[in-house]
């Protein structure tokens, strides 16, 4: 699904990433690890295909297709989904209204017709259950005085609702209690399939104990250094970043 | 000869051929001296330093349109209200349209100022109220006393619910290679009485018209006013628009101004407090592109104490258009427990577009609450990722951000289809179709 090969990217001519190979398989779920700084959060950003990040060398292919030159949008309409660290407040846009635009244009680029509203009602009630999700809560400006538990599962209703093939989630466990990871990590689970696969970026290794990654990867100064089955987040844990350095 | 020497020279004529009581006569005399004496403002008087006059002086226009015209209900229909139940004082190159109006004098007078003006049984509420709020040093507004004849004149009385809105409307027809216009409008709103009011000013055709327009309205104790400019014009057409509001005791008035187009737009908007616990609201929206220009000019007089204004003016400036926020609030010595608020906020979409803002507070008395911001920026990068990494195409993303960024102003309008009509003329002026209604 996913094949990165010698992946290369800067930011303002600084060099983040430097050599990532990587590749995902449909049906996997891959843990992406790392210090702070490491570059786990720009891996997400350039495969979203956010353009603040310049491709320098390498190539990313999904499903067989160079991505590069591809605006995030038809990243996104060909199934690719970032659940976003910081998800963006916009005031004045509900989040109802928010995800069925984002549905009508997933639609339109496939030369669908838009989702008929009442499909679309079901379809939010629900994914809206599935996340916990409050009716009241979807009225709301989008992750406008949210609190981060609330983006994050806002995120991964989004998720739910635009079903992608590729679910980046960066760091969607940091700002979460331990009542609203269960919530997030069993949404995710209910998401997995055979034929979609998972990036899980994150810090910790707490979130691995609910979504169960395939593979672990150890992110180190823009290089996966070591790379690994489950257990090497328990490792991780115990012994700490330096362990791999 | 210059335009304010034709002017001049019209007015004799204008004089002579008219017939007006002595109280009107006098008024106008009095607003011909002082355009004489100022004339045009300049770039050098402080409330003009950011729009010039100077392009639309050099336009040979005629101010009095030689023969009637007329226009077709099926042609002009899109710019009213037309799916809601509405009167309507319609006017033709300035001339009165009874086809196209809906006029009443049941219960209240929603009919024309030029019957106000003439006949008797009006004398009383013309010598009283008639010229009475507008600022008389003001040369443009002087200029608009001295030739106006004809606008909408509406009286409410005392606790009258008016069941309807009112929509005033003034199109030009391009019959004349250039004209300029003088509405009047006089609307004087009783005790606890309550109304709406929709002002739109449009051409029909591509030659240059320039409207200088003045509306005063006196609300009563109480009474409610909540009032809808549309500025949405074509680029020949210039609009200066004065508004001076003067309020009584727990009256409550609202201006909300949509400019969207026209060549140049100078709103100058003014209130008046003459009584405690006023409230008055301003608020606008305002879409421009190509080489447009806007301005925003609003007086808020806090003459009394506990009294609030609230204005909230959001800007998107797109190509080389440029635009003018200047909010002035004075607080009197008297005037404490004020609460006055003002935020003017804007985008700059286009490269080359220009903002100056300015807000310009006065306060003379001790015990007030007075808040002013504005800002200036581009659509925020981060949340445009964001969006497009949802499948929200750019185009789209942007015009999401603008309808987000204008919201505030845009749910507090009152009348759905107002709202509507907006919403539409905004995704027409970006080129998008949205998913869905605000």
């Amino acid at each position: 699904m996913l094949q990165i090969k010698n992946l290369h990217a800067s930011i303002d001519g600084k060099e983040i990433l430097k050599g990532i190979n990587l590749e995902i398989k449909p049906g996997e779920v891959h843990a992406i690890m790392g210090p702070n700084g490491s570059g786990k959060s720009t891996l997400a950003s350039v495969i979203a295909g956010h353009d603040a990040f310049e491709q320098t060398q390498g190539e990313i292919l999904f499903e067989g297709e160079d991505i590069q030159e591809l605006a995030p949008e038809e990243r996104a309409h060909r199934g690719v989904f970032l659940s976003f660290q910081y998800p963006v407040e916009i005031p004045g846009v509900s989040v109802t209204n928010f995800i069925k635009t984002a549905i009508n244009e997933l639609r339109k680029s496939k030369g669908q017709e838009d989702m008929p509203a009442n499909e679309m009602l079901a379809l939010i009630k629900q994914k809206a259950e599935l996340l916990e999700i409050d009716r009241k809560f979807l009225s709301r400006s989008l992750n406008e005085g949210f609190s981060g538990g609330e983006k994050k599962r806002n995120e991964i209703f989004q998720m739910a609702m635009l079903n992608p093939k590729l679910a980046i989630l960066d760091e969607t466990d940091s700002g979460l209690d331990i009542d609203a990871l269960r919530v997030v990590a069993n949404g995710v689970n209910r998401l997995r399939s055979q034929e979609n696969a998972v990036i899980v970026i994150t810090h910790y290794q707490r979130l691995l104990d609910y979504i169960i990654p395939d593979f672990v990867h150890v992110l180190h100064d823009g290089k996966i250094v070591k790379s690994g089955e489950k257990e090497l987040a328990h490792q991780l844990e115990e012994k700490g970043y330096d362990w791999v350095k | 000869m210059e335009l304010k020497e034709r002017l001049l020279a019209s007015y004799l004529a204008f004089e002579d051929r008219t017939e007006m009581d002595d109280h009107v006569r006098n008024i106008r005399s009095q607003a011909i001296k002082n355009f004489e004496s100022n004339g045009f403002p300049s770039k050098k008087d402080e409330e003009w330093k950011y729009t010039s006059l100077n392009p639309l002086l050099k336009v040979p226009y005629t101010v009095f349109s030689k023969k009637e015209n007329s226009v077709e209900f099926k042609d002009v229909k899109k710019y009213f209200l037309h799916e809601i139940d509405s009167y309507k004082l319609v006017f033709i190159d300035g001339v009165y349209s009874s086809f196209l109006s809906e006029t009443t004098h049941q219960g209240m007078d929603i009919c024309l100022l030029s019957s106000a003006l003439s006949k008797p049984k009006y004398k009383m509420v013309m010598d009283r109220f008639y010229n009475q709020a507008t600022d008389k040093n003001e040369s443009l507004t002087s200029l608009n006393t001295a030739f106006a004849t004809e606008g909408a004149y509406i009286n409410i009385p005392k606790g009258k619910v008016v069941n309807k809105p009112i929509q005033i409307i003034h199109f030009s027809t391009g019959q004349e290679s250039a004209l300029m216009l003088f509405p009047r409008n006089l609307i004087v709103v009783g005790e606890n009485a309550h109304v709406q009011i929709i002002e739109r000013h449009q051409s029909l055709y591509e030659n240059p018209v320039l409207t200088n327009a003045v509306t005063e309205i006196f609300a009563n104790k109480r009474a409610i006013v909540d009032y809808y400019k549309i500025q949405n014009d074509l680029p020949s057409a210039s609009l200066i628009d004065h508004t001076y509001i003067s309020q009584k005791q727990d009256s409550n008035c609202a201006v909300h101004t949509f400019s969207f187009g026209g060549k140049m737009t100078r709103n100058n908007l003014n209130f008046y407090q003459e009584g405690e616990h006023v409230q008055s609201t301003l608020k606008g929206i305002t879409l421009v592109g190509d080489k447009q220009h806007v301005d925003h000019h609003t007086l808020v007089a806090h003459n009394q104490p506990n009294c609030e204004s609230f204005q909230e003016y959001k800007g998107i400036y797109a190509d080389q258009s440029t635009g003018v926020f200047n909010g002035k609030v004075i607080v009197k010595k008297e005037a404490q427990k004020t609460n006055a608020y003002q935020q003017n906020n804007n985008l700059l979409t286009g490269d080359k577009a220009t903002i100056n803002t300015k807000p310009q507070l006065e306060i003379f008395a001790d015990d007030v609450k007075c808040s002013h911001g504005c800002t200036i920026g581009q659509l925020d990068k981060k949340a445009l990722f964001y969006l497009r990494a949802r499948g929200i195409p750019e185009k789209e993303a942007k015009a999401l951000l603008m309808y987000a960024f204008a919201n505030d102003v845009l749910s507090a309008v009152k009348i759905q289809e107002i709202k509507t009509r907006i919403t539409k003329i905004i995704a027409n002026k970006i080129g998008v179709k949205l998913g869905f209604d605000i």
